[in-house]
């Protein structure tokens, strides 16, 4: 099972997020909340390092990684097919 | 979006073989125009091919005019650290170029002659100088933008051209290593800048109409490196930030980008602390022209023999 807290604090090694990954509520748009290009790109290297999943080309969006329930659902869904 | 389907008629197959034909590259070089070095993507240009490039800089550059741009020209070699600073080897670590330069001593000279003699690696012994080359245009321009302080209300627009390069050799002639890229840069207000962008969208198709070449407007993204770079190329289409202007030379299922249009948001203000009249943080575009590819592309579509060419085309050029 994939949490919430695990996304955020995933988040908070992000420079832009880190102080606020606390309080961001699971549909608050990362992007406006100083989320950049490149650091989508960290994010998503963190979180496949995490969670030991690789994302697909097609799920290589900033859709994927917009909000901390995007993020959930998009690794859940990647972790339960691993298992699979 | 443009349709290819309107394109003029080619003066001669598009379509490379590689088998019985010589290809364009190789009449290129047959005619003179382009000279070979041993090097894909690395040519020498004849009197003719410049008085091309000559000509459509020229012919930018009064499209242009009238909205004042600072001109600037900068060599096409930038400082390492603002390079390192600029962020493209987040982006394009396998397209940069770096100059390296002997920095030993007097031993140190006699074994690198030495394997030069022997045809050995002597380059183990160069060393990173504090010289990248220029990759786009504007990349040395941000640095000095910035350093002037905040802009002014009514933002700024800079006019550039550059050698640049990119390391992709190739043997389709309109992907060189060392190549002009002409630029109109726009520093402001997103509506500033996306103005700019709109209006040379406009200025840009009419330019190429001109010049009787078929073309295509296209959504596109940069080519950023592995994985990561996919991410960033989807990003930046979905966002609608880069758009191509593109004419079929080498082929006309693979057209090649002769003029881009690139909005950069904020990533160079907040990269150079580059601040607008109000102090908020400034976005930035810019127009980028291929002044070989263009070329190209105009030798491809009206042939080889310049004397040849439409003369409604020799008149947008030469007048």
């Amino acid at each position: 099972m994939v949490s919430p807290e695990a996304i955020r604090n995933i988040l908070a090694r992000n420079e832009a997020l880190a102080p606020i990954a606390g309080e961001i509520s699971e549909d608050e748009n990362l992007f406006d909340k100083g989320l950049d290009s490149f650091g989508s790109v960290q994010l998503m290297l963190a979180l496949e390092e995490h969670f030991d999943v690789e994302f697909p080309d097609h799920l290589l969006s900033r859709k994927s990684f917009s909000t901390i329930r995007s993020i959930r659902e998009t690794v859940s869904s990647l972790v339960q097919a691993e298992a699979a | 979006m443009e349709s290819l389907a309107s394109a003029p008629t080619f003066c001669e197959p598009l379509d490379d073989d590689g088998l019985s034909e010589p290809t364009f590259l190789d009449r290129l070089f047959d005619q003179g125009l382009l000279v070979r070095t041993g090097v894909d993507g690395l040519y020498g240009r004849s009197g003719a091919f410049e008085s091309v490039v000559e000509a459509l800089d020229r012919l930018i550059g009064r499209l242009g005019a009238a909205d004042n741009a600072e001109v600037l020209r900068f060599p096409p070699g930038m400082s390492r650290p603002a390079f390192e600073r600029s962020g493209y080897l987040k982006g394009f670590p396998n397209l940069a170029g770096t100059v390296h330069s002997f920095c030993g001593h007097e031993g140190e000279h006699a074994k690198l002659l030495a394997c030069v003699e022997a045809g050995e690696d002597w380059t183990a012994g160069q060393k990173a100088t504090d010289i990248v080359l220029t990759p786009a245009a504007c990349y040395p321009l941000y640095p000095v933008a910035a350093a002037r302080g905040a802009l002014p209300a009514e933002g700024r627009l800079f006019d550039l051209q550059s050698y640049c390069f990119r390391r992709e050799p190739s043997l389709e002639p309109t992907r060189m290593q060392l190549f002009r890229m002409r630029e109109y840069v726009r520093m402001g207000s997103p509506d500033q800048v996306l103005a700019f962008r709109e209006s040379w969208l406009e200025r840009g198709t009419q330019m190429i109409r001109d010049l009787a070449l078929p073309l295509a407007i296209d959504a596109a993204n940069d080519p950023f490196f592995g994985r990561a770079g996919r991410m960033l190329a989807n990003n930046q289409r979905a966002q609608g930030l880069k758009f191509e202007l593109n004419v079929p030379v080498n082929s006309v299922e693979k057209p090649t980008a002769c003029l881009s249009f690139n909005y950069h948001q904020d990533h160079f203000g907040t990269t150079w602390g580059l601040t607008q009249a109000d102090g908020s943080v400034a976005h930035t575009a810019c127009v980028g022209f291929g002044l070989e590819r263009i070329t190209l592309a105009l030798l491809r579509h009206h042939g080889l023999d310049l004397a040849a060419w439409p003369e409604a085309v020799r008149r947008v050029l030469w007048g």
